[in-house]
């Protein structure tokens, strides 16, 4: 932490940003000074990424102030912000692949022979990018086409490319999530020259570790609001994770406990190159499993793989006391398992098909004779379902793409039920739906319990997999880092799992080594 | 709770007053306003004779474009339709010579499918770009039907076979009467099968339809076979027409098709559309066709005209999408 306390380069002030149904910042601060590395941290969820969305003018504040050296600015696009000194440097990189390194730098800025014609200068373009990689001790070549780079190298072309932009402040998003740990060493010195030069740094990161070696100050933000900002020298990590979870259960969760019956779903040593690493499941008949971790941590790609939508390289699942060889999701539906999908827009609804063409998609061999449907018991079946979801929609011929997120939700969950399915993969099941459309989900599930079937369900929302799990696992970096019980699972050692994956767990079956 | 659905249709009318008017009415309208214009300016429009001649002269356009339905609303485009039809007048004509009437035509409308076939798998099994895929097929169909035919005209066919594009029912000729009972067909399997659905689901969200069980690839395969079993009998019903298997038929036909399928309202991206808007598509640029002609407006300008249209129709369509 520097000694004294220099004018803040950036203050950002009682930031408010809704979205249709949620208050993603609340009244947000923060301050940010030249030469500081200032950590963000938050649960997922919490407002991080809208916050330095609106930082870098992507999204408009609905309310607030933006202050760069103490005087008002307006970022109403990333233009803007790049005028003011603002760079992002995003998990997905902005760079044009075919392109070179130099071309990449300045794209957009090319430096002129003849201003006239539009001529590029292409010998100061890459002495002018020479420059800058030579200023972060950086062996690149400028002429070296981007594609070819690795990941790391990559991103410190951006860096690169924030520096001849003459940034002030560089947001990075985590920015080692994609980095071994010789690169990490590497950026981190990159970004200790950056500090020396006066150059601020907002660094988002989910590796409390990290966090520690390289942080100054940090500013926890917990459901859209501003908890506190701490000088990291001064807060022990267990005082972090406190900070970032901190909150009572207060949400109602019509939790019933269910008889667990006999296993239907048993996973061994699933593993997919570079994605899952040994994961071994058990889930039985009356059981809520919940799947917790953070982003990145292949919980969907756990789910995809159980339901045959990836291949796997090896391992084996077992349903019902078989082997089963799920290669494809028709298999799986056939196996009655039901996917609800993470991303509903793109994996879950057919948005231009009626409510009724979407609730039947899984099962409509089951409408047909000889290949022809009958359309009549098609309608009287998807009438069933829409009625006990309570599906609202005017008939059951409107289109999917005018039902509200909570109704298209349901439609998801009623195709899966449809197709007579018993295990079922919840992927974030009440991601952007209100609060009364996720207690109906809740209920839902509860039912489907108490009928026997079984629920595998991923969720960023720790509440959420404490109040409805039976039995909690933790996912960090494509393995299983833990596994809890409903009456032993807290926010704290869920968080702490998922963060450090080093915590011993009672019951915790650990991964193999791969 | 019930207000949610209201939400999206709260939204403020957009676009031009205009097209808003037009999108309102819709194709049916603007085939009535084409029809009645035309009937005004020259009433031999109107006439038996000519009407059976706009119905003879647009089955080709039909069957063909009925195939490029399926590709399109499976969120592909199959280019190869024209040059299918060439392939299979050739090989109809040839196959016809050796082997009767009946060998001929069955020759015919297999090579179709065949070629479609091939079209399928490289679609569905190799990830080829329908786009793509097809464009490959157009050319080398093409190339096939020349090399086959050494690039003449195979002439010598059976007369009982010329029946099929000279012969009438009533005040209907036969090409009218297979096309018709294509769009009936086309019809029932889009909106009767399970085939038919699945079609609408790639179209719709692919990795949806795949979550959601529908085996993509297979049906897939099957969307382009049935594009290549149109252009099949459209190229069994245009080799009776021309009483010759020919090499050179159907050039830039797979883009009137294209065209048909997005003026009648399909959506070229896909999961939007149906046999009853692609019949609308057929009968604007049937009847414009025939219409520009009776008004003695040069082949020149109508294809401006043609042109202009193409866009529009589409444009006015997007409007009406935003509107809603």
């Amino acid at each position: 932490m520097p000694a004294e306390q220099p004018r803040p380069f950036l203050e950002m002030r009682r930031i408010v940003k809704r979205f249709p149904g949620v208050l993603a910042l609340d009244g947000v601060d923060l301050d940010v000074r030249p030469g500081e590395v200032h950590v963000l941290l938050g649960e997922n969820g919490a407002g991080k990424s809208t916050l330095i969305k609106i930082l870098s003018g992507v999204h408009l504040p609905d309310g607030g102030e933006i202050l760069i050296e103490g005087s008002p600015a307006l970022i109403r696009r990333p233009r803007d912000a790049q005028a003011l000194g603002i760079s992002t440097i995003y998990q997905e990189f902005n760079l044009v692949p075919d392109m070179t390194v130099a071309e990449n730098v300045f794209l957009g800025r090319e430096p002129l022979s003849s201003r006239r014609l539009g001529l590029v200068d292409r010998r100061a373009l890459l002495r002018r990018t020479r420059e800058h990689l030579d200023e972060l001790k950086l062996d690149i070549p400028a002429g070296a086409v981007v594609r070819r780079l690795g990941i790391a190298q990559q991103q410190m072309v951006e860096i690169a490319k924030a520096l001849s932009l003459q940034s002030r402040l560089i947001v990075m998003d985590e920015p080692t999530a994609v980095l071994s740990a010789r690169e990490i060493d590497r950026l981190f010195g990159v970004i200790r020259q950056l500090r020396q030069r006066g150059v601020a740094i907002v660094y988002i990161s989910h590796r409390l570790d990290e966090v520690k070696v390289l942080g100054d100050r940090a500013t926890v933000l917990r459901d859209g609001a501003k908890v506190r900002t701490v000088s990291v020298a001064d807060t022990p990590v267990e005082e972090l994770i406190r900070l970032m979870v901190g909150r009572e259960l207060g949400e109602k969760f019509p939790k019933v406990e269910v008889a667990i019956g006999e296993e239907v779903l048993r996973a061994e040593g699933l593993t997919r190159r570079g994605i899952l690493h040994g994961v071994s499941l058990r889930l039985r008949r009356g059981e809520i499993l919940g799947i917790a971790g953070l982003v990145g941590s292949r919980r969907t790609e756990l789910a995809r793989a159980l339901f045959g939508a990836d291949p796997l390289d090896s391992g084996r699942i077992v349903l019902r006391g078989k082997p089963a060889r799920i290669d494809r999701p028709g298999r799986a539906i056939e196996e009655r398992m039901a996917l609800v999908p993470e991303d509903r827009k793109q994996h879950g609804i057919l948005s231009s098909m009626s409510v009724k063409e979407n609730v039947t998609l899984g099962s409509i061999g089951a409408f047909s004779r000889g290949g022809f449907l009958d359309l009549a018991r098609e309608k009287r079946h998807a009438r069933e379902y829409a009625t006990s979801l309570r599906i609202a929609t005017p008939d059951l011929d409107r289109r999917v793409l005018y039902l509200s997120g909570g109704n298209q939700q349901k439609v998801v969950i009623a195709k899966g039920l449809s197709s007579r399915a018993d295990i079922f993969l919840f992927d974030e099941p009440t991601r952007g739906i209100d609060v009364g459309a996720k207690v109906e989900v809740y209920r839902l599930m509860i039912e489907l319990v108490q009928r026997g079937a079984a629920i595998l369900m991923i969720s960023s929302e720790l509440p959420e997999l404490l109040g409805m799990s039976d039995r909690i696992l933790v996912m960090r970096e494509g393995r299983v880092s833990g596994e809890f019980t409903r009456g032993e699972a807290t926010e704290e050692a869920i968080l702490d799992c998922a963060l450090r994956g080093d915590a011993p767990v009672a019951g915790a079956r650990e991964a193999p080594p791969p | 709770m019930t207000e949610a659905y209201l939400q999206e249709s709260q939204a403020p009318p957009r676009g031009h007053p205009v097209l808003r008017v037009l999108g309102k009415i819709g194709m049916p309208a603007v085939v009535v306003m084409l029809a009645v214009f035309f009937g005004a300016m020259n009433p031999n429009f109107w006439s038996v004779r000519n009407l059976s001649n706009v119905s003879r002269q647009i089955s080709i356009l039909s069957l063909i474009s009925l195939g490029q339905t399926f590709a399109i609303l499976s969120a592909g485009i199959d280019l190869s339709v024209g040059s299918l039809i060439a392939l299979v007048s050739v090989v109809c004509a040839q196959a016809m010579l050796s082997f009767g009437v009946a060998g001929g035509i069955l020759a015919g409308i297999l090579a179709g499918c065949a070629a479609g076939l091939v079209n399928g798998v490289v679609i569905a099994k190799a990830r080829v770009p329908a786009f793509i895929a097809t464009l490959g097929m157009l050319v080398a169909a093409r190339g096939v039907a020349l090399t086959l035919s050494g690039g003449l005209p195979i002439a010598g066919l059976p007369r009982s076979f010329l029946v099929i594009g000279a012969g009438y029912l009533g005040p209907l000729p036969f090409p009218t009467l297979i096309a018709a009972v294509a769009f009936v067909a086309a019809h029932l399997v889009l909106t009767r099968t399970v085939f038919g659905r699945y079609v609408y689901a790639m179209g719709s969200n692919e990795e949806a339809a795949i979550l959601s069980g529908v085996d993509v690839p297979r049906y897939k395969i099957l969307v382009y076979v049935v594009s290549g079993l149109f252009a099949g009998i459209a190229g069994v019903v245009l080799t009776s027409r021309v009483v010759s298997g020919q090499p050179t038929l159907g050039e830039v036909q797979e883009l009137y098709a294209i065209a048909a399928v997005v003026i009648g309202g399909g959506k070229i991206t896909g999961g939007v559309g149906g046999v009853g808007k692609t019949l609308l598509g057929v009968l604007v640029l049937g009847i414009l066709g025939n219409g520009l002609n009776l008004i003695q407006v040069s082949s020149y300008v109508q294809n401006i005209v043609i042109g202009a249209i193409i866009v529009v129709a589409v444009y006015v369509d997007l409007a009406r999408e935003r509107r809603r």
